[in-house]
């Protein structure tokens, strides 16, 4: 095991961090403290300077979100914090959350007031209704100890975060369907532009940010942008949380340094692969990014510009190890169960073309199809991408391409004809 | 007007919920869970209740409703087995625990027990991938699940409907 800085996870073992006095006693709202002698401005620059970059997936760089949004609209502007984590392999905010909700509100604390915030939410799916129990206690002592409410740390600054449950559909963990589903809607993803930013919800300038994304905050303002910066590559800073699940001797959630090189991370961080059996292939970034095989994972170092180098991407940092005893046809057709089921339908390419696929892949476990099946997917696959509302579509197609280009003859082996 | 009624505590966590947001249609799948958890599942006359409540046509109600997969549509068991069945979970053995629940309770997905205890399904990642195979029953999570372990967990929902 590595001694690595850690962002996220410092405390995460330790007793009753859940409550503010411990959260307090181990250093907690220091950083609040700090960020409230700081102009708004300030604080945006700072986190500017550290790199830090969206950990929902995407990797957009958040302070450069946050300068997008306009100032003296006239309207409010809203922070969102998406905790709807509902991609395949991903288990980290449930973590974050559960074990250490007051580093989540003193990071949204941080990031209202650099964007002059008043009311926020913590959209947290609805299964996870035991962790929003954790988060709902933190608020309530947060607002009983004068952190949060008319005025934050007896400054002239109001601010009252909300948690508001989700009821089950993984597409609200897109920002604009999160922004519907909160204005009380089917969540159906928007077309953009407008950007959140510009109008989101209640047609006012809005930013969604993951719970790791916020969480990174109260480390970035107590140490400095600069100190993040020095953590990682030169395209990807800081630490990242990686939720590891499958063949895997040690599952569980990870943080190390972006660049850690993938095979020592699953060998020596992870415990190596389960039974003593061979790796086969890895899903490094949650089900919606391309599959490496083994071979391609030599080498590979987890980071945004490697893994994007290597064919594929961090994603959420939701890693899936397969050992070699893996049916990849078999698995491809459980992922594609899932966007089909997951489809909101709204765009023909995506509804009819994730359960087109899903069908084709079952039919061809069920020893019913044909070798031009394979290529009926990749058509599938290649109809889908870029022309839908949301990268939903896109993100089916990233596991059918990769699964049946890099394994095809184990789907060959079904195929009748 | 409708029949059915909030409990008062429910009509507190109600007008709770309303004050959380600027306006009220935000409210709208707040209020749908809060509905659920007193009347076991969103009926036509749920959704009439909280069409009502909240200034909303019940179609309209009944179509958000319905995009939302924990707002059941149909009765459910007194305990409602939520199975995952996504990706890291299938790896690890979704399927022979979806068995053994089918041969304890001796019903298929979305049929109730005839005691109304149970029902089971399918739903997708719960977020306990590197605790899988994982199951939600109302409120709790249910992890590492083998075959085995299936009896005593249905017992233990057993007994503690038992000692209510
Ligand atoms: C289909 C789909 C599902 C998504 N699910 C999540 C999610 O569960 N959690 C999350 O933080 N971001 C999710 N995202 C990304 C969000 O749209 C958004 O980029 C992110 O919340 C922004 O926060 P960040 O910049 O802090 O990463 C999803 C995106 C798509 C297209
Ligand atoms: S791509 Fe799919 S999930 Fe996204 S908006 Fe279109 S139909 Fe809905
Ligand atoms: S795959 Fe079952 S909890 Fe994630």
């Amino acid at each position: 095991m590595t001694t690595m800085t850690k962002i996220h996870l410092t405390n995460i073992d330790k007793p009753g961090q859940q409550s503010l006095d411990k959260y307090r006693e181990r250093g907690g709202y220091k950083a609040l403290e700090k960020a409230l002698t700081m102009e708004p401005l300030a604080i945006i620059e700072e986190v500017k300077t550290s790199g830090l970059r969206g950990r929902g997936g995407a990797g957009f760089p958040t302070g450069m979100k946050w300068s997008f949004v306009p100032r003296n609209t006239g309207k409010p502007t809203f922070l969102l914090c998406n905790a709807d984590e509902s991609e395949p392999g991903t288990f980290k905010d449930r973590l974050l959350m559960e074990r250490d909700p007051h580093l989540l509100i003193e990071g949204m604390v941080i990031a209202c007031l650099a964007l002059q915030c008043h009311l926020s939410y913590i959209y947290i799916r609805g299964e996870y209704e035991f962790v929003a129990n954790v988060v709902n206690q933190a608020i309530e002592e947060a607002y009983a100890a004068g952190i949060l409410g008319a005025s934050v740390m007896s400054k002239d600054f109001a601010l009252d975060i909300h948690v508001h449950m989700g009821q089950g559909a993984y597409i609200c963990g897109e920002e604009t369907s999160l922004i519907e589903s909160l204005e009380g809607y089917r969540g159906y993803p928007r077309i953009k532009p407008p950007f959140p930013a510009v109008s989101g919800f209640l047609a006012s300038p809005t930013v969604v940010n993951n719970v790791e994304t916020l969480t990174a905050l109260p480390w970035i303002i107590n140490n400095g942008g600069a100190a993040h910066a020095a953590m990682g590559t030169e395209k990807s800073k800081g630490t990242k949380l990686f939720s590891v699940s499958g063949h895997i001797n040690k599952p569980g959630v990870y943080e190390v340094e972006l660049g850690y090189p993938l095979m020592d991370f699953i060998n020596n961080e992870c415990g190596g692969i389960r039974d003593g059996k061979k790796l086969k292939a890895v899903i490094p970034g949650g089900s919606s990014v391309p599959v490496l095989t083994a071979a391609e994972c030599v080498g590979v170092l987890l980071d945004y510009e490697s893994l994007l180098k290597a064919g594929t991407m961090l994603g959420s940092g939701g890693m899936i190890v397969l050992d070699e005893t893996t049916n990849m046809a078999q698995t491809l057709s459980v992922i594609a169960d899932f966007y089909a089921h997951e489809s909101c339908g709204q765009c023909t390419p995506c509804r009819e073309g994730t359960g087109w696929a899903a069908k084709v892949l079952r039919n061809l476990l069920a020893g019913k199809g044909k070798k031009s099946d394979i290529n009926l997917l990749l058509k599938i696959a290649d109809m889908m991408e870029g022309k839908t509302i949301c990268p939903l579509a896109d993100a089916d197609v990233m596991p059918i391409r990769s699964f049946l280009t890099k394994f095809r003859s184990e789907f060959e082996a079904y195929c009748t004809e | 007007m409708s029949e059915i009624q909030f409990s008062e505590e429910a009509k507190r966590r109600f007008d709770t919920i309303l004050s959380h947001y600027p306006e009220k249609r935000a409210a709208l799948i707040p209020v749908l869970a809060l509905a659920q958890r007193e009347f076991g599942w969103i009926s036509d006359e749920v959704a009439d209740y909280v069409g009502q409540l909240m200034d909303y046509p019940p179609a309209d109600v009944l179509s958000v409703a319905s995009f939302y997969t924990m707002l059941h549509r149909k009765p459910v068991g007194k305990y409602h087995l939520d199975v995952c069945r996504t990706v890291s979970c299938w790896l690890m053995g979704t399927y022979p625990c979806v068995d053994k629940i089918k041969e304890l309770l001796g019903v298929e997905a979305e049929e109730i027990t005839p005691d109304g205890l149970f029902s089971w399904n399918f739903t997708e990642c719960l977020g306990s991938c590197g605790t899988a195979p994982a199951m939600q029953v109302g409120d709790r999570y249910f992890e590492n699940l083998k075959p085995e372990k299936m009896s005593e967990i249905i017992e233990q929902l057993r007994k503690e409907d038992e000692s209510k």
